[in-house]
């Protein structure tokens, strides 16, 4: 657990220390101000509209801004995580220091953790800057706050499975924009697989849809925890590890 | 501490190191000596746990580098050839970051770097980022993360690579007075360095071991085939020449560089024993001037070259070595 720690901090640290961690910070928090204002100024303005017609009551604020916000967000996690996760390992493997962590008393899996960790602690400043937005509705609108925890634990998720994924697809390369645009690719295959579905009656149809991501969020985003939702971002999520894993056992054949 | 025994390792088809053998004993300094791409780096890694053999075993104070990788690791210090450093990392950030790494306790963190800062002469760059260190001073913060966790074995790979003369003298004073507390294993492609610095030489060729002795034994184990004495004449250059040749057991003779205007000339004289009285005598019965007379040995350098060069062409049949761990005094 100390070395995944140990791992996890440098990560951290290296975020802050070269640009990287500030850009993706700071475009991250302008785009979703954007978004969160937009659906903001729409409630709004539909809240008035409904407010003059007899019979209609209050309008969900959850349905209305959290869940379009979130829904906008995860489409800037394809943008933004690739920046996040195409150095993890590709960096190392370049600089010749992953030499450094594979002759160090650690397992590899805790060095996998320990960068996954790490990216992880940049996306929690990612989301904690987003609650910013909404900790406003606290004060002027009947937030529910419990389900917009649970769209968040989506949020945390959705972004460990991109970060799981796309660390993997970085130990397969020492090109970090390499590493970076098929982590795109990817992220936008599995955002769009389930167009399948809206074509497609097969099974093949159906097993593209049950691959994307999206779908799975739904749920999060209302507020519900679907046992099969989590399950297949946990899925997912051990599966890049694992991947990651032998990817990097495989750094020692080829080197 | 170190052993190896039948260590082969494969890439594709492709034969990196096959069946080497050999045993370091604590304390000794070991040099690895071969051109580039014979398999030194290859089979540092492997006793690093880096990479794991295709065949054979290795061991590293007791512990299989397969069976008891996180063991090894814990008892070796490892350099490799591009020092493993962060260059976006401050000096001391980096090497607290390696001691947790290494498993040192957090209480005795502090007192590690500064140690290890100490040793490495680089306590007056400690705040600063390795990125902007020249090339010495980063070779040296590698060199301190190998020692933060006073390994017992040292495993160096071209520790002076790239560095100018100073630097190098350097580095190797570090190596030196590192012995003894540490069993070493450096690896070059220079052979003074290593006839300097270590007490044994493995010289590697393709990927097999084509010598193992002290550098001293090397050397006047390969004279004897490859001796020479070196005369310096007066007297008439064509008469020398032919005089020098025809005393027997000279193979042949060839003309050296005129010294204060005489000149020298280099009697070849193969295996045979020691030549000089014989050769001083045709010189003095022919009534000429003998200014100088000496043995010349090979140098390390030129054993180096026979060795490698013999097992690539398969001319001549390298003497079978066999690690002698014990039988020099390597400390």
């Amino acid at each position: 657990m100390r070395n995944i720690w140990t791992i996890a901090r440098r990560e951290l640290r290296v975020y802050f220390t070269s640009p990287i961690g500030y850009i993706v910070l700071a475009m991250f928090a302008v785009m979703f101000g954007w978004f969160f204002a937009s659906s903001l100024i729409i409630f709004a303005r539909v809240s008035a509209q409904a407010a003059m017609q007899p019979g209609v009551e209050g309008l969900n604020v959850n349905q209305y801004i959290v869940q379009p916000t979130l829904g906008n967000c995860t489409i800037m996690l394809l943008l933004t995580m690739p920046l996040i996760t195409m150095r993890l390992f590709a960096e190392e493997q370049k600089q010749g220091t992953i030499e450094l962590l594979l002759t160090s008393p650690i397992s590899d899996y805790e060095i996998i953790l320990g960068k996954w960790l790490g990216g992880m602690l940049l996306y929690c400043c990612m989301l904690l800057i987003s609650l910013l937005n909404f900790s406003v509705l606290l004060f002027y609108a009947p937030l529910d706050w419990r389900a917009m925890l649970v769209a968040y634990l989506g949020l945390l998720l959705w972004g460990g499975t991109m970060m799981a994924l796309g660390g993997f697809i970085s130990t397969t390369t020492t090109n970090q924009i390499v590493a970076g645009s098929i982590s795109f690719g990817l992220f936008l295959l599995l955002f769009v697989l389930v167009w399948a579905q809206s074509y497609s009656q097969s099974s093949l149809g159906q097993l593209a849809g049950y691959l994307s991501m999206p779908p799975h969020f739904d749920q999060f985003s209302k507020g519900v925890i679907e046992l099969k939702d989590a399950t297949y971002y946990l899925t997912a999520i051990g599966l890049g590890l694992f991947l990651s894993k032998r990817s990097l056992e495989s750094v020692r054949w080829k080197a | 501490m170190i052993k190896v025994q039948g260590v082969t390792k494969r890439y594709g088809s492709m034969t990196a190191v096959r069946d080497i053998s050999f045993e370091v004993a604590a304390g000794e300094i070991v040099g690895f000596l071969g051109p580039n791409g014979a398999g030194k780096t290859t089979t540092m890694r492997i006793l690093t746990g880096f990479l794991p053999p295709t065949e054979g075993t290795a061991e590293v104070a007791g512990h299989s580098v397969l069976d008891e990788p996180i063991e090894v690791k814990r008892n070796i210090g490892y350099l490799p050839e591009i020092p493993p450093v962060y260059p976006e990392m401050e000096v001391d950030s980096y090497l607290e970051f390696v001691a947790r790494l290494k498993g040192i306790p957090n209480a005795r963190i502090a007192s590690a770097i500064d140690a290890v800062l100490e040793k490495t002469s680089i306590a007056h760059v400690r705040g600063k980022l390795i990125g902007k260190l020249s090339k010495g001073y980063r070779q040296r913060v590698g060199l301190a993360q190998a020692l933060i966790h006073n390994p017992k074995v040292l495993i160096l790979d071209e520790p002076t690579a790239g560095l100018d003369p100073a630097q190098i003298r350097e580095v190797r004073e570090l190596v030196k007075s590192l012995a003894g507390d540490h069993t070493i294993i450096l690896s070059s492609h220079i052979l003074s360095e290593v006839s300097d610095t270590c007490g044994r030489v493995i010289i590697i060729s393709e990927g097999a071991i084509v010598a193992t002795d002290s550098p001293a034994n090397l050397i006047a184990r390969l004279q004897a085939g490859g001796g020479a004495i070196e005369l310096e004449i007066d007297g008439p250059a064509e008469d020398v020449e032919t005089r020098l040749a025809s005393v027997e057991g000279v193979l042949s003779v060839s003309r050296g560089p005129d010294v204060a205007a005489r000149a020298t000339w280099v009697a070849h004289t193969g295996d045979t024993p020691d030549m000089r009285k014989r050769l001083a005598q045709a010189v003095v019965e022919s009534g000429w001037g003998l200014y100088g007379l000496k043995q010349t040995g090979m140098s390390l350098e030129d054993i180096f070259l026979k060795l490698t060069a013999a097992e690539k062409i398969g001319a001549v049949e390298p003497e079978p070595v066999e690690a002698a761990a014990t039988e020099d005094g390597a400390q």
